[in-house]
């Protein structure tokens, strides 16, 4: 079974935000690759150990997502595709799909495998837009991935449980943290990874044209912040002045 | 004026506190209609007319309620080329982002996601989304038509303008079934007795719950109150409690009159889907958590200890 998994380096979560001139996130800092990509990857490699076959990682971004790359390489992916073209620099949801689109399609795979949104972005719409373009079925938001046959069976989470989802591969699926804990990078996999594929693809090649973008960033202000009430210390009464609270608001 | 369409959303029926809510903005905006696909959908545009809906598109087949995304993003599509709306406002929930993005896709005009507010906006339209996990907020101008915009449940509230809908049947659209998702089983977690987007009270809990043994404690004291069981993403994550308990960015955003924060440390990506809750009660143990300089009345102490106690008491204010 051949699974890409989409991967996307992203500025830490950890670190300090900022804003570049022109309002996009700044993507100078420390990056990482998307901690949910890595569920993604993982669960990648469990459907691999189960049924054999070929993990193949494919993301676009900066010269240096090579490092996010790695990491997902180190976990135990095979290979890696790597679209970088600088003047992909804010790329929207449809032009970021549509390059992926075209950088998975000449692979061929049984299954895409995508986190449910990126961490930095949050538009979670990369997923059903790919899913559109490469012609496949999307069983989404999936906290368990089984492969039997040449079906995909999932357990879509929803608001108040599942739902059990079946798909004909070839199929697009989106994990959320529920498919398992990342595994570590061991150090004979970060050893591995230094020799394995990363093929670079120019934009040129894959023979895309851009369309006119979804929005304009207009401006970025500050989010309205709630004021602190009041704060006391429990001295073994707090439950009875929270209770005067509830009361005092109309909710007991 | 601007033609404004909804794209209702109905589950198994039923429809979704989501779609009342999108109209309730979509009337500010322009001339508003809604599209209405599945099980229940005629009965539904009595509904959405009663909120503002002028006219609703009606397809009744079983395959908008079985299949993910597909036959509801070509049904929509055909719709958009006969009747060019200027805005089409879906929620930023799991079922219409998956029509959305396949829609934004077929029609290859982008969309912008996760937004808060949107406005009119010199002839065109502009709409609000969180930055860094909702410690900003950019206002994107959307620059395509139709603009396509997914909202972010309890964003705006809803209510009735008191008309009715005209109701037109159209004929579903539902593409190559056999390259869709199925679903073949919906299964429902116990746990939710109040549902968190309908609860007036929300009592919840993160990780300073300790672990998972202690949260029948949060439960009980929403028994006693009435209220509904929410969960940081910290203890779902853990798998202390499932999915549909999540409040934040990635779980549900939620507007009770009472929100009490039991052992959360209130992380912007959690406050975000909280914050516009009338009142907020955090119990927490540290002084410096961020989550008391938010709160209504913040108590600095254990909750394990502290959550027993305020059971009793409304159990026992309320004479039970
Ligand atoms: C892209 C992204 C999306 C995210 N989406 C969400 C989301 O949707 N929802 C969400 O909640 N988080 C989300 N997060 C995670 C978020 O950043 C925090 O990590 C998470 O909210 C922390 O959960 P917590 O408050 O339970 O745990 P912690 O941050 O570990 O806080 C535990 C708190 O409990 C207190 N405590 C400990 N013991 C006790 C006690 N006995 N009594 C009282 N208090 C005690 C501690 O002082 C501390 O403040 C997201 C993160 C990212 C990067």
């Amino acid at each position: 079974m051949k699974i890409v998994v989409t991967v996307k380096q992203i500025p830490d979560p950890n670190a300090p935000q900022k804003l570049t001139s022109d309002n996009r996130l700044d993507r100078g800092g420390e990056a990482v690759l998307d901690p949910g990509d890595e569920y993604g990857v993982e669960a990648g490699l469990k459907l691999k150990e189960a049924h054999g076959g070929e993990v193949v990682l494919v993301s676009m971004g900066p010269a240096k997502a090579a490092d996010a790359i790695r990491k997902g390489l180190s976990m135990g992916a095979d290979r890696a595709i790597h679209v970088s073209d600088d003047s992909l620099a804010g790329a929207d949801a449809l032009l970021t799909a549509q390059i992926l689109a075209a950088a998975i399609k000449p692979e061929n795979p049984d299954l895409v495998i995508c986190g449910t949104e990126s961490t930095d972005g949050s538009t979670g719409m990369v997923p059903p837009m790919l899913a559109e373009l490469l012609g496949m079925p999307q069983a989404t938001f999936a906290k368990q991935v089984e492969v039997k046959g040449d079906k995909v069976s999932v357990h879509r989470q929803t608001n108040e449980g599942y739902e059990v989802v079946e798909a004909q591969a070839p199929a697009l699926v989106t994990v959320t943290a529920g498919v398992g804990e990342p595994r570590y990078a061991s150090l004979k996999g970060i050893m591995a990874a230094r020799s394995k594929e990363v093929k670079k693809v120019e934009l040129s090649a894959l023979g895309i044209e851009k369309g006119s973008p979804a929005e304009s960033v207009e401006g970025v202000a500050d989010a309205e912040t709630r004021k602190a009430g009041e704060v006391i210390e429990d001295d073994g009464n707090a439950a009875e002045r929270i209770l005067a609270f509830l009361v005092q608001v109309k909710a007991v | 004026m601007a033609k404004v369409w909804v794209a209702a959303e109905l589950n198994q029926g039923k429809v979704q506190s989501i779609s009342f809510e999108l109209l309730a903005k979509a009337r500010e905006l322009g001339d508003v209609e809604a599209i209405a696909l599945g099980k229940g959908a005629e009965a539904a545009a009595a509904e959405l007319g009663k909120h503002g809906a002028k006219k609703v598109y009606v397809s009744e087949d079983a395959a908008f309620d079985d299949y993910i995304g597909v036959p509801a993003a070509g049904t929509i599509e055909a719709l958009v080329k006969q009747g060019a709306p200027d805005l089409i406002l879906f929620g930023f929930t799991y079922d219409s982002r998956e029509v959305a993005g396949r829609l934004a896709a077929r029609l290859g005009v982008g969309q912008v996601s996760n937004a808060m507010d949107v406005s009119a906006e010199g002839g065109g339209f502009a709409a609000s989304v969180p930055y860094f996990g909702g410690a900003k907020v950019a206002t994107l101008k959307v620059l395509n038509k139709p603009a396509i915009v997914l909202v972010r449940p309890k964003s705006f509230e809803a209510s009735e303008a008191g008309g009715t809908a005209t109701i037109e049947k159209i004929e579903p659209q539902k593409g190559d079934l056999s390259r869709a998702a199925k679903i073949v089983d919906r299964v429902v977690e116990a746990g939710e007795k109040v549902k968190l987007e309908e609860a007036t009270i929300i009592v919840s809990g993160g990780r300073g719950m300790q672990g998972p043994e202690n949260f029948p404690l949060l439960e009980q004291l929403a028994d006693a109150l009435g209220a509904a069981v929410g969960a940081s993403r910290a203890v779902v994550d853990a798998g202390w409690v499932p999915y549909a308990m999540q409040v934040g960015q990635t779980g549900k955003s939620v507007r009770p009159t009472v929100y009490i924060a039991a052992g959360i440390s209130g992380a912007m990506q959690h406050t975000v889907g909280m914050k516009g809750s009338k009142f907020i009660v955090a119990i927490n143990k540290d002084a410096e958590a961020p989550i008391l300089k938010m709160a209504d009345l913040g108590v600095v102490g254990d909750a394990l200890k502290i959550v027993p106690k305020l059971t009793d008491a409304v159990k026992a204010k309320k004479g039970k």
